[in-house]
């Protein structure tokens, strides 16, 4: 075989399986020794059970060998983010409050990923409860971008994108609150897609701002990042905001070429550097090249995305992560005399120091006297920003800005700035306040580290976002990119 | 100088919470039920696992609205969930979900009757207004043991329904009439169980005393977590007395949150409002508002029993039954059925119908046990006639032999122990006992004449003639032997009357 494993897409090694090329053992057991290449350096993963993930590849290969294979995910390993739930597995949220649960029950995707015959390959770095941009607020331990070691690879889903870049695995699922999928995807320069609010089901993702919360699909290139978004679509009446399969968000979107598209008023304004500008100018002027119609749209209420953001995910936060208390599973402090000194005490050992922060500023914007200034504000301000945004997608198909102002930088360079750190997150965060399908498309190079442009459609419109990313694609040598190392 | 009792009118509020009888938690699949082992009844969602999610239980909610329905409140065209965020160990989330701004029951009212001058005569009918009701989920039960506590989450997650009246009450006797009717109309519509001893039904009471004829509220003081009726009277006459002592003693009433100590009869207090919560409530972003169907709502309908005391009105007015047979028959929705059933069978003595139902049906029942496991609160004759040997039709057969005179009103107790025993018809046990009277005119007017005639007689039928009524009885007597005590006795009656002049 010509091409090292790790470098090929899932539908490729999709494609090699289903020939009888290669087995899903073979598959697992190169990757396993990249993992111990690799791993180590960027710090993806936080948990590998290497007998199981061999056991299931065997399983898989007796399947496709009775003739039983599930599709197009059959012995294709998927890596998932340290917050969805896999029965048996631990289950951390890369914080030490939970660093000792294993969970005892499966996710709605961890079925769905089961029931496609893919294979639960390992846990990944994260965020401490996806509160984050850089995976530098883990407990368990730093991840590095494999374009640059010394770079922080974004976040929250920062073990999900380096794991990819890095080539340790073809698939990852991470979630995305303000933009944890799509980011980290632009920094580390793979795709990720943050669903249409609704159209993945979060039982068993850890909650961080449940209306805002979205599972989604990470990968090397666009193809594999429907592959997969096609497995994790399904109704589950077990989440009442999951709508279920919607044939709409899988309807092809026709040609690409004619899509309207809509560049926010002032975008580059916004504290953009100027390579991440030239990188995604030059992408807006390929989309002209190929027939789009291009457009300047008006967004006024944009500049309040992030203040409302940071209102509503930490008022929800503040309730979402009230259980963890130390009475029924997780961190149990030792210094404690009664029940309520117990619950005090294992909360402020658990818990680090921005889901801390947000913890209280969850609780202040939720507090009598101030609800009614902030919270409530915070709420009437997110309708606002919908509106803006549905109006503005009735007359374009797909709004594009940066992903992300600047690429990835140094580990440690803002980590006494949160206010810095919190607008790595402004083109991102509006598609959740709004419940929009989003996703980041590599677009080029900022130096050595990958930028990432972004488009946000209609509710349901991912197919177009697809249909979007792959034109661009096909005619730009940023697919499949891995770093050297 | 300290004025009399009857200078202040107390002003008292409640907050009822009521067990929905489900089969499964309000917002996950888990069954609950009591007597189980600790922590039992609970699986993930219960337990508030990172990554779980409620849904809301259609069962629970279709409940409510009945009580809704029952109560004659409009069904909101929605409902939808807020937290209520606060830290105890026993609650799995430290949220609760309630519902504060839109809740599945707004208004309505419950028509309650107040005690008579005596049992005999109907007490004075009153409606109280309901504010609203809403559905949350009950809290796991802590307990403290040796140097530790312990944690029981068989009852978190549980269906409550939070009834919450107008402040309408004016006496601990109109309280007790108020839960009385609520726990018949919950249980007669099915809703709950209300059995208190299981903690199905726990109340809040609110408290205050104003001068009579005064138009502002007093202070207010709620007393917490009360279950069973007998509390909440004993509570409110306590807080009363309380409240016009402070008063007259020139002292105020603080607002606060109170205990009550049902062994001692005595409240306490739990905490002023300046340690108030602050439990932050929010829309819960996990369920979204639910849109209840005018569909929904007239299926539902159709559920609704008559109100109890419709029914009672039209027994006293359509059968005319006493007041007391009524209020005990409507007490009881399947008894009331019951015995409908069996007036419909022999429409023309419903009163003797409901005269055996009151009286030998229910003694019988509650002596063989009550005829299975019925709840027995307080107030309601906790039979369950499910197991009932005798059904309705058969009731009737036997009022309908006595009124035709086949047995006598004395014969028919017996028949019924036996067919309560048995099961059988009456006229099967009538026959086969040869219970069947003789109310053959020409047969009796013979024997009669033969016992006049008998010397052994003479003194009583003497002392008869003279006036004494009672002696007639005495010749009763050797007539019934000579038919094996199978004369019709009224018959036997008027025919010595008539012989004797």
């Amino acid at each position: 075989m010509a091409d090292a494993l790790h470098t090929l897409s899932a539908a490729e090694l999709g494609r090699r399986l289903s020939a009888g090329l290669l087995t899903s053992r073979t598959l697992c057991e190169a990757l396993i020794a990249r993992y111990h290449l690799v791993n180590k350096k960027v710090g993806a993963f936080t948990h590998l059970d290497e007998a199981d993930v061999l056991a299931q590849a065997e399983a898989s290969d007796a399947r496709r060998k009775a003739g039983e294979g599930r599709g197009p995910l059959e012995g294709i390993p998927v890596a998932i983010k340290d917050n969805i739930a896999v029965k048996g597995q631990p289950l951390t949220c890369s914080s030490k409050m939970l660093a000792s649960l294993v969970s005892p029950y499966d996710a709605h995707v961890t079925e769905r990923l089961r029931a496609a015959g893919a294979i639960l390959y390992g846990r990944l770095n994260m965020d401490e409860f996806a509160m984050g941009s850089s995976t530098e607020n883990s407990a368990i331990q730093k991840t590095f971008n494999p374009w640059d070691l010394a770079c922080i690879p974004g976040g929250s889903s920062g073990g999900s994108a380096a794991a990819l870049a890095a080539g340790l695995v073809p698939l990852a699922l991470g979630s995305d609150t303000g933009g944890s999928i799509r980011q980290p995807a632009s920094h580390c320069g793979v795709v990720g897609l943050k669903p249409t609010y609704g159209l993945i089901s979060r039982f068993g993702l850890v909650a961080f701002a449940s209306s805002l919360d979205q599972i989604g699909p990470m990968a090397r290139c666009i193809e594999d990042c429907e592959l997969l978004l096609r497995a994790l679509a399904s109704a589950d009446a077990r989440d009442m905001t999951c709508f279920g399969p919607s044939d709409r968000a899988f309807t092809p979107a026709g040609d690409a070429k004619k899509l309207r598209i809509g560049i926010p008023k002032g975008f580059l304004g916004k504290g953009v550097g100027a390579e991440v500008a030239t990188a995604v100018t030059a992408a807006i002027e390929f989309y002209r090249s190929q027939g789009c119609a291009i457009s300047e749209v008006e967004l006024p209420s944009a500049d309040l995305a992030v203040p409302t953001y940071y209102v509503v995910a930490t008022a929800e936060a503040s309730s979402n992560l009230g259980r963890y208390d130390g009475v029924r599973y997780g961190h149990r402090s030792a210094s404690a005399g009664t029940p309520v000194e117990m619950m005090t005490n294992s909360r402020s050992e658990g818990f680090g120091a921005e889901v801390k922060r947000r913890i209280l500023l969850g609780t202040f914007v939720l507090s009598a006297g101030y609800a009614d200034a902030y919270y409530m504000r915070a709420l009437r301000a997110r309708s606002k920003i919908r509106a803006e945004y549905l109006a503005a997608l009735a007359t374009v198909d797909v709004l594009l800005t940066p992903t992300v102002p600047t690429p990835a930088f140094k580990v440690g360079e803002k980590a006494s700035d949160p206010l810095q750190l919190y607008l790595e997150d402004i083109f991102t965060i509006p598609a959740n306040l709004a419940g929009l399908p989003a996703i980041s498309v590599p677009c080029g190079k900022s130096g050595h580290l990958p930028v990432g442009f972004h488009l946000v459609g209609a509710p349901l419109s991912e197919a177009k976002l697809l249909a979007a990313g792959r034109l661009f694609e096909a005619a730009h040598g940023f697919a499949h990119q891995q770093a050297a190392l | 100088m300290s004025s009399s009792p009857s200078d202040w009118e107390v002003v008292i509020g409640l907050e009822v919470h009521v067990q929905l009888h489900t089969r499964a938690k309000v917002f996950a699949s888990s069954p609950w039920g009591f007597g189980k082992e600790p922590n039992e009844q609970v699986d993930p969602v219960v337990l508030g696992l990172p990554g779980t999610l409620p849904v809301v239980n259609r069962e629970a909610v279709e409940k409510s609205i009945l009580f809704g329905l029952v109560v004659g409140s409009s069904v909101p065209e929605q409902c939808a969930w807020d937290r209520k965020n606060y830290f105890y160990p026993d609650n799995p989330k430290n949220y609760q979900l309630t519902q504060k701004d839109f809740p599945v029951v707004v208004g309505g009212q419950v028509e309650i009757e107040l005690p008579g001058a005596s049992r005999n005569v109907m007490g004075e009918h009153k409606f109280i207004r309901i504010h609203h009701a809403h559905l949350e989920e009950d809290v796991g039960k802590l307990s403290h043991a040796g140097s530790g506590s312990l944690v029981d989450y068989n009852r978190a997650g549980v269906p409550l329904l939070e009834i919450v009246t107008e402040p309408d009450l004016r006496s601990s006797a109109e309280a007790e009439a108020f839960l009385r009717s609520l726990v018949a109309l919950l249980t007669q519509a099915g809703v709950a169980d209300c059995d208190m001893e299981k903690g199905q039904l726990r109340c809040d009471c609110n408290v205050s005393i104003r001068r009579r004829g005064a138009e502002k509220l007093g202070t207010r003081t709620e007393t917490k977590n009360l279950n069973s009726i007998s509390s909440v009277r004993d509570t409110v006459i306590y807080e009363t007395a309380r409240q016009i002592r402070e008063l007259e003693a020139g002292r105020s009433i603080t607002q606060e949150t109170r205990g009550w100590n049902a062994e001692l009869s005595r409240g306490y207090v739990l905490r002023d409002k300046e340690d108030a919560h602050d439990y932050r409530y929010f829309p819960d972003p996990d369920i979204p508002t639910l849109r209840i169907s005018r569909e929904t709502v007239a299926r539902l309908q159709k559920l609704v029993p008559e109100n109890l005391y419709d029914r009672q009105r039209r027994y006293v007015e359509k059968f005319g039954l006493p007041f007391t047979a009524a209020s005990v028959l409507v007490a009881n929705r399947e008894l009331a059925e019951w015995f409908e059933a069996a007036a419909a069978a022999h429409p023309a003595n419903p009163q003797g119908i409901a005269n055996l139902v009151t009286n030998d049906l229910l003694r019988d029942l509650a002596a063989s046990g009550g005829a299975g496991a019925a709840p027995a609160d307080e107030v309601l004759p906790g039979v369950s006639l499910a197991s009932c040997p005798i059904k309705p039709a058969q009731l009737a057969g036997l009022v309908k032999l006595t009124d035709d005179g086949v047995i006598s009103k004395q014969q028919a107790k017996e028949v019924f122990a036996e067919m309560f025993k048995t099961g059988q018809e009456a006229v099967t046990i009538v026959d086969a006992k040869g219970l069947r009277q003789n109310s053959d005119t020409g047969e009796l007017e013979k024997i009669v004449q033969e016992v006049i005639a008998d010397p052994a007689v003479a003194k009583s039928i003497a002392e008869y003639r003279a006036g004494n009524e009672k002696a007639i009885n005495a010749l009763k007597g050797p007539i019934m032997k000579r038919t094996q005590g199978k004369a019709n006795p009224v018959l036997i009656d008027q025919l010595l009357r008539k012989f004797l002049g």
